[in-house]
């Protein structure tokens, strides 16, 4: 930037305050609050609700896990009413994303990458179901319908039994086959220096 | 597919400028209306006579809201790629976002979470660069030998370069005062699907931006309006679009587009994870797959090269199939991380010739031929392929696909 270190501060400080001077004047409810930026003075706090309805994703140790429960034998039904007309009736045929089989294909010529075969996490199950499917209906599962699909998903994948309760405590439990298949980028991995 | 023959056209100007000429003598060109044109408008579109577009396959199992669409890159010139035809990749649609509701969260790990609007983010310091963004499946066809009736577009049409306008990703994270323990930050999108990805906190402090304009103009929807995250140089999929949160975390989330997808996968059986950054490539999009040069004799031959790690340094060219190397010439700018464009005069003898570019960046990374890439990854890694395109030239002048044996 060419300005000069110190008469930014300068401009920065006067922004500040002017735009703090304008936020208590014209008070809107986006503003209620004073605001949160401490060198810019933008932005507010979220309200508890607000962040509510946005933090949905799950990690892998479960934080982000609402309660609720399901088991496969629950979600033979979603799965059949929600599901099935893209990935098939048993997971395997399509015509979308291949959700079942492909065990000990990964080393192949024609590797089958499924939640079975190649997810590292059944936690990544939950948070993508709740985020993304239906494909064609995205976020109109309920809690429970969401802990069911994904344990009738494992149950067909033989990781889970039929009766398995998945809940906020059993699902980051469970291990999935291709939990250490994953390394962490090597490259470059090939010589690149080259004469011209 | 709609394509201009430029090289039969560019061969041909000459004879017919020659014929104009000629006929300007007995009377005024034809081509030249005398009556009065169109008035001023509010809003410019291209000549109708212009017809370069991006390559929609309509013709996949997935449907078209889970789809990319390829960049015209032997009908663009320069290093820009416009706005309209800059490439797509979506996993649930193009959402419709009125900016004036939306809003940017950044929590997690912060002493002060905050809710931005996007006026807002307008009114801080504004940062503007030139930058490519490739998808890391670009050119992903070539691992398992690709098409020899396949073209530059169809190839490597996901890639695009663009002057991104935003506010630095430091910026908001300082203001939000980051806790000592964060190394993640999850950005997510607020299109139908929620898409979302992990990035490293140094990259985000690093580089990374959040970005409002394109190429002048506020971002187009199908590349994220309002807002999106752009992180110079790495796949393209992790430049969170309609950008919504930013959750500053002490691990990565581990989302599906960072396991499921966006995972290169080895012979051995195991995969790459987090593999952002696009190496050094180059590719020659004039004269390139489809063309066909009428005559032997001089042509241009250009491309594009760009680097995720820095700058272009050098790009050389072959035209016997990599047994020797010329330097070709870099049109400035030369930026990091952004497409370059290259040059070089070559005088077709008309005989069966194989072209093709190589680049180095200013880390001395010299772009690899396909074939140790394969010899190292094998064929079922899928992204990030980023090996030498041959372009094979027939005696006929006819130009096909030279990565097939
Ligand atoms: C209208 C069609 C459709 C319906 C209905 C549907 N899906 Fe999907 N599903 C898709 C598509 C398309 C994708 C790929 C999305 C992408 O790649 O962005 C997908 C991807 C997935 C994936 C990721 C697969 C992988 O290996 O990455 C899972 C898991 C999944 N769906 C589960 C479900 C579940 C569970 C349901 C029912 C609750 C469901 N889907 C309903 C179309 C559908």
């Amino acid at each position: 930037m060419a300005i000069a270190r110190s008469g930014f501060t300068i401009c920065v400080a006067i922004a500040a305050l002017v735009l703090a001077c304008r936020a208590t004047l014209s008070a809107s409810p986006e503003r209620s609050g004073s605001p949160q930026s401490p060198t810019f003075g933008v932005g507010r706090a979220p309200t508890a609700a607000e962040l509510r309805a946005i933090d949905i994703d799950v990690a892998p140790d479960g934080r982000g896990l609402p309660s609720g429960r399901g088991t496969a034998a629950a979600g033979k039904d979603v799965y059949a009413r929600r599901c099935e007309t893209c990935h098939g009736p048993t997971g395997r045929e399509g015509p979308q994303d291949v959700l079942v089989g492909g065990l000990g294909s990964l080393s192949t010529p024609n590797p089958q990458k499924t939640v079975g075969s190649y997810w590292p996490y059944a936690t990544t199950l939950w948070d993508y179901i709740r985020r993304a499917m239906p494909f064609d209906h995205p976020g109109t599962l309920t809690t429970d319908e969401i802990y069911a699909a994904t344990a009738y998903v494992l149950f067909m994948n033989g990781i889970v039994g039929e009766h398995d309760e998945v809940n906020q405590q059993t699902l980051p439990l469970v291990t999935m086959p291709n939990r250490s298949g994953f390394v962490a980028d090597p490259r470059p991995d090939i010589p690149v220096k080259r004469k011209p | 597919m709609q394509r201009s023959r430029r090289w039969f056209l560019r061969a041909s100007a000459f004879w017919s400028s020659a014929a104009i000429a000629c006929r300007g003598r007995s009377g005024a060109p034809p081509a030249e209306p005398r009556s009065i044109g169109a008035p001023i408008s509010a809003y410019g579109a291209r000549s109708r006579f212009e017809k370069a577009a991006r390559f929609v396959n309509r013709n996949t199992k997935a449907p078209l809201e889970e789809a990319a669409s390829q960049t015209p890159l032997h009908d663009t010139f320069g290093i820009i790629t416009p706005s309209s035809l800059h490439f797509e990749r979506h996993h649930s649609g193009v959402p419709e976002i009125d900016p004036a509701a939306h809003r940017l969260t950044i929590h997690g790990l912060v002493d002060r979470p905050l809710v931005l609007t996007v006026d807002e983010l307008k009114r801080l310091p504004s940062i503007s660069r030139i930058h490519f963004l490739e998808c890391s499946g670009n050119s992903s066809s070539e691992w398992r030998g690709g098409s020899s009736g396949s073209d530059v577009q169809r190839i490597h049409g996901l890639t695009s370069c663009g002057e991104w306008t935003g506010v630095s990703a430091a910026l908001l994270l300082r203001e939000c005062g980051v806790h000592a323990d964060a190394a993640w930050v999850l950005a997510e999108g607020a299109d139908a699907g929620k898409h979302d990805r992990s990035i490293p906190m140094q990259k985000m402090m690093d580089d990374a931006l959040v970005v409002y304009g394109q190429n002048g103009e506020p971002l187009r929807p199908e590349q994220g309006y309002p807002l999106r995250l752009l992180l110079p140089g790495w796949e393209g999929n992790a430049n969170v679009k309609w950008l919504r949160r930013l959750k500053v975390t002490d691990q990565a989330a581990m989302t599906r587009e960072e396991t499921s997808k966006y995972t290169d996968l080895m012979p051995d059986g195991t995969a790459r994870q987090f593999t952002f950054v696009m190496e050094p490539k180059s590719v020659i999009t004039q004269p390139s797959g489809g063309d066909r040069l009428p005559v032997a004799g001089v042509y241009e031959v250009t491309g594009i090269a760009w680097s995720g790690r820095g700058a272009i340094a050098r790009v050389e060219i072959t035209t016997d199939g990599g047994a020797t190397w010329a330097a070709a010439d870099l049109q400035t700018p030369v930026l990091p991380r952004a497409h370059t464009r290259f040059r070089w005069l070559w005088k077709w003898d008309g005989r069966n010739a194989v072209i093709a570019s190589r680049c180095t960046d200013e880390t001395g990374y010299t772009q690899p031929p396909l074939g140790e890439l394969i010899a190292r990854r094998g064929t079922n890694s899928f992204y990030h392929n980023n090996g030498i395109q041959a372009w094979r030239v027939a005696p006929d002048g006819t130009i096909t696909n030279g990565n097939r044996a």
